[in-house]
């Protein structure tokens, strides 16, 4: 009998080695997915649509952003953003330069110029833009869009 | 009976599994990716140069007005839901005759199940969807109505894809896909000047 007894004992301490392993874990994992430069908003965030004939957007220091949306005081109309300022539909041109002037000459023609529209933009918005895109020769364009039924976007 | 204390956990290991989560979550997070229709403008065009002549029965006329209804074919108004069907209906008429279509140098489409109606498309080939919108349409119809027509190729193009070699169209070798892209559904949406 007695030798059961003397089975009795207290708690194991919890080893703490492993601590410093789990705080570097955790450090990778938010180093990784934390996304740097996040162009803070000027306008209105704007409601991307949805859409299931996407594709995705690789390499992203490829692809430029404009954003469409409405300003944050409610005015009528839609606003672009490019970079982190709200901007007229001439600065597009000097925006795609600049972008252009930061890549070497044989990714130029990759370069993808990404618009994030906002649901109610107007489409002529989105005109002036490609005009704009289209007469120095920025051809290849992506509507941003969610992941989702494009017939979500008229039941509103 | 020698009493011995209780022996410590083993620590050593843990490192081994710290970083194999560390490799799990590395391998598994999507960062969020930016995800949208893609599209390829059309270069500037020479104001001189005349626009060739084309059959109206191989273009697909979609108008999308700033109530943000859309138009097929000049005629009936269409839900956004139906448009698909209709494009590929469009698309997949193969409706040209066999011998009109060799002598302009294309094969007669034999992969086409449409109806064959000689007053609707020739071709694939042939068949342009034109979408002309108003600059008052809204950005989201302007989308949908995009990506329901885009959708119409994929599915076509999914469908050949499967029946000639077993796979989705996304699934095919870089050759294959070319091959469907040029010479069996080619994708040709023109967009006009949205009116004002």
């Amino acid at each position: 009998m007695s030798k059961f007894k003397k089975k009795k004992k207290g708690m194991p301490g919890i080893s703490t080695a492993s601590l410093p392993d789990i705080v570097f874990m955790l450090l990778f994992f938010f180093m990784v997915t934390t996304v740097m430069r996040e162009t803070d908003l000027k306008i209105k965030k704007p409601r991307l649509p949805k859409a299931d004939q996407v594709k995705k957007l690789e390499r992203k220091s490829l692809v430029s952003y404009i954003y469409v949306g409405k300003s944050k005081d409610g005015s009528p109309g839609d606003r672009i953003q490019l970079n982190d300022r709200v901007s007229d539909i001439k600065d597009i041109k000097s925006f795609i330069f600049a972008e252009r002037a930061t890549h070497s000459e044989a990714e130029i023609p990759l370069l993808t110029t990404s618009i994030k529209a906002d649901l109610d933009a107007y489409v002529g918005t989105i005109t002036d833009i490609k005009i704009e895109l289209r007469d120095i020769n920025a051809l290849k364009i992506n509507y941003s869009t969610l992941k989702g039924s494009a017939l979500d976007n008229m039941k509103r | 009976m020698a009493r011995r204390d209780t022996p410590e956990i083993n620590a050593g290991s843990m490192a081994d599994i710290a970083f194999l989560l560390l490799i799990f979550f590395l391998v598994t997070t999507t960062m969020d990716i930016d995800t949208g229709i893609s599209r390829k403008l059309p270069e500037k065009q020479d104001p001189n140069i005349k626009p060739p002549v084309l059959k109206e029965k191989n273009v697909f006329e979609v108008n999308v007005n700033r109530r943000n209804e859309i138009l097929v074919e000049g005629e009936h108004y269409m839900q956004i839901k139906d448009l698909r069907k209709a494009a590929m209906k469009f698309i997949d008429n193969g409706g040209g005759s066999a011998e009109a279509l060799k002598a302009e140098g294309i094969n007669p489409c034999t992969w086409c199940e449409g109806a064959k109606d000689p007053s609707s498309s020739d071709h694939p080939k042939k068949a342009i969807i034109s979408l002309q919108s108003d600059r008052g349409t809204s950005y989201a119809t302007y989308i949908s109505v995009q990506n329901e027509l885009v959708g119409a190729y994929t599915d076509l193009r999914n469908r050949y894809a499967n029946q000639k070699f077993g796979r989705d169209f996304d699934d095919l070798t870089n050759d294959q896909q070319d091959l469907i892209k040029k010479d069996i559904y080619p994708q040709i949406i023109s967009e006009a000047e949205p009116t004002k």
